[in-house]
């Protein structure tokens, strides 16, 4: 049985744990990657920091790529560090590309499409 | 211990963008290789061979002859070349043939490859929202290693400017033009760090080996070079790939590190004892990271060692003397076996103009690719 990684709690990023080794994965699967032994859903807590990240500055061969209505904008993407230990693609969804650092504060949230990730509010993050 | 094998004959065209098919190229790199073992086509007994999207190696036969060999296809990604040698030295050293061909080709359309997200097991989002993109992977991997090891946007610069420098002393590099480290960096950002002419093309081209057992090779009157090892890995859990939703949280590990440590070790010899190597260059961060993954130096020491010139043609450790994958292009199915060329030519001493001073000894290979394989192999004369 495989669990969508889209359908539970909205915005809610649903992977797996495996309970032999401890290893977090998104999207969820039923198998560990690392022993292959079963694996149980667990929910996401989605903020974390920024691990590393690049900006796709032309357009992606269409398909399998669809432009948003108005158009190719280059946007930047990156894999988020969770508290989980597990880094999770996703595109990020920021204001100025030029201030996209390594380390920065995101929350990732679960949509239609791929994990979006947003500058965690101050207010959330405890300082 | 394993019968050695040698390198009797080695042969490649020119890569670039070509009239000719996929399968055309290959032809003629074969016929490149047996000339230069001094055989004809009848004499090899069993093919290994492949490409990624150019058409299946067997058919070659109805060119090269239909004499009942044994001919087996290999599929394997950037690595197609190294599995297809590895395949070639196994059937030597089971006794199963004492003469077999190993060929890699391919022809690719313009622009970036454009893979289907559910031929990777991914969700066809990962396709729409655009991050089926390879040149992302490539900039995220040196991205993090930059911040880590302080290794900066000018020493990436530098691998591309050695790159066309190198290729400008290869005839049949793509290209040949040499470039300045200032206009590499100018040249338009691609994928951050990485920019435009930091990066290989998809293009056409072919290459192949023509391996022997010992007793075979002392029939024949070139100059054989011996294979001392090859060893082909996939990854192992914890490392990061191309096209990956997720990637474990810390130390990563590394498919080339254990391919190339598992080649040294077969060979009885060190990342010290190599005169040359080519290492997969797909862009210039792969070349700085797989200098380190490949053992010929800690992480961050590249910073100083490429300054230094120390991976020039004259250097301490030349990297790539035929201008690797940025100045030849990527046919995918090819890439691995022009690598084996190259370092035979240097270790045969008709390397040309781009030869290695001081009779190079000890070469070295490197390929890696998707979805995390590596195929490594170490050379003597």
């Amino acid at each position: 049985m495989t669990t969508d990684p889209r359908s539970p709690a909205a915005g809610g990023l649903q992977g797996a744990r495996c309970s032999g080794c401890s290893v977090t994965v998104y999207p969820a699967d039923d198998t560990c990657p690392r022993c292959g032994g079963p694996a149980d859903p667990a929910a996401l807590q989605g903020t974390g920091t920024l691990w590393t990240w690049t900006v796709q500055r032309y357009a992606p061969k269409s398909p399998p790529y669809q432009a948003p209505p108005g158009g190719f904008e280059p946007f930047a993407l990156g894999y988020v560090e969770l508290a989980e230990g597990v880094r999770v693609a996703a595109v990020l969804d920021v204001e100025d590309l030029d201030a996209v650092r390594i380390g920065m504060p995101l929350s990732v949230t679960a949509g239609p499409g791929v994990p979006r990730a947003r500058p965690t509010p101050l207010s959330e993050e405890g300082s | 211990m394993s019968t050695d094998v040698l390198i009797c004959g080695a042969g490649r065209t020119p890569f670039g963008r070509s009239e000719a098919a996929g399968r055309q190229l290959a032809v003629a790199a074969v016929n490149a290789a047996l000339a230069d073992a001094g055989i004809a086509w009848p004499r090899v007994r069993a093919a290994f061979g492949g490409s990624d999207s150019a058409g299946l190696a067997d058919t070659l036969v109805a060119q090269l002859g239909l004499t009942g060999l044994p001919f087996v296809n290999v599929k394997n990604g950037c690595a197609t070349g190294g599995s297809a040698l590895i395949s070639a030295v196994n059937a030597i050293r089971s006794g199963m043939a004492d003469v077999v061909l190993a060929v890699g080709f391919d022809k690719h359309p313009r622009g970036a490859f454009d893979p289907r997200p559910e031929d990777w097991g991914l969700g066809a989002e990962y396709g729409s929202d655009g991050l089926m993109v390879t040149t992302q992977f490539f900039g995220m991997k040196i991205q993090r290693y930059m911040l880590d090891h302080g290794i900066t946007p000018r020493t990436l610069a530098l691998v591309a400017e050695k790159a066309y420098r190198n290729g400008g002393l290869t005839p049949e590099a793509w290209r040949r033009e040499p470039v300045s480290a200032a206009e590499i960096l100018e040249s338009g950002m691609v994928s951050d760090p990485l920019t435009r002419f930091m990066f290989c093309s998809p293009g056409a081209g072919a290459a192949a080996l023509v391996l022997c057992s010992p007793e075979a090779a002392r029939a024949m009157d070139g100059t054989p070079v011996t294979l001392r090892s090859a060893a082909v890995r996939t990854r192992r859990f914890g490392s990061f790939e191309v096209f990956s939703p997720w990637i474990p949280g810390g130390t990563l590990t590394s498919v080339s590190r254990d391919a190339s440590a598992a080649a040294f070790e077969e060979a009885g010899l060190g990342p010290g004892d190599v005169d040359v190597c080519q290492l997969q260059d797909t862009e210039s961060g792969a070349e700085v990271m797989h200098m380190a993954e490949c053992g010929f130096c800690e992480d961050g020491e590249q910073e100083r060692l490429i300054a230094s010139g120390a991976t020039a043609i004259g250097g301490t450790l030349p990297v790539n003397t035929d201008g690797g994958c940025i100045a030849n292009g990527e046919p995918i199915g090819a890439s691995g076996l022009r690598q084996v060329y190259e370092v035979v030519q240097q270790l045969r001493g008709r390397a040309g103009e781009r030869q290695v001073p001081d009779r190079p000894r000890i070469g070295f290979t490197h390929v890696y690719g998707a979805p995390g394989v590596s195929a490594c192999t170490v050379l003597s004369r």
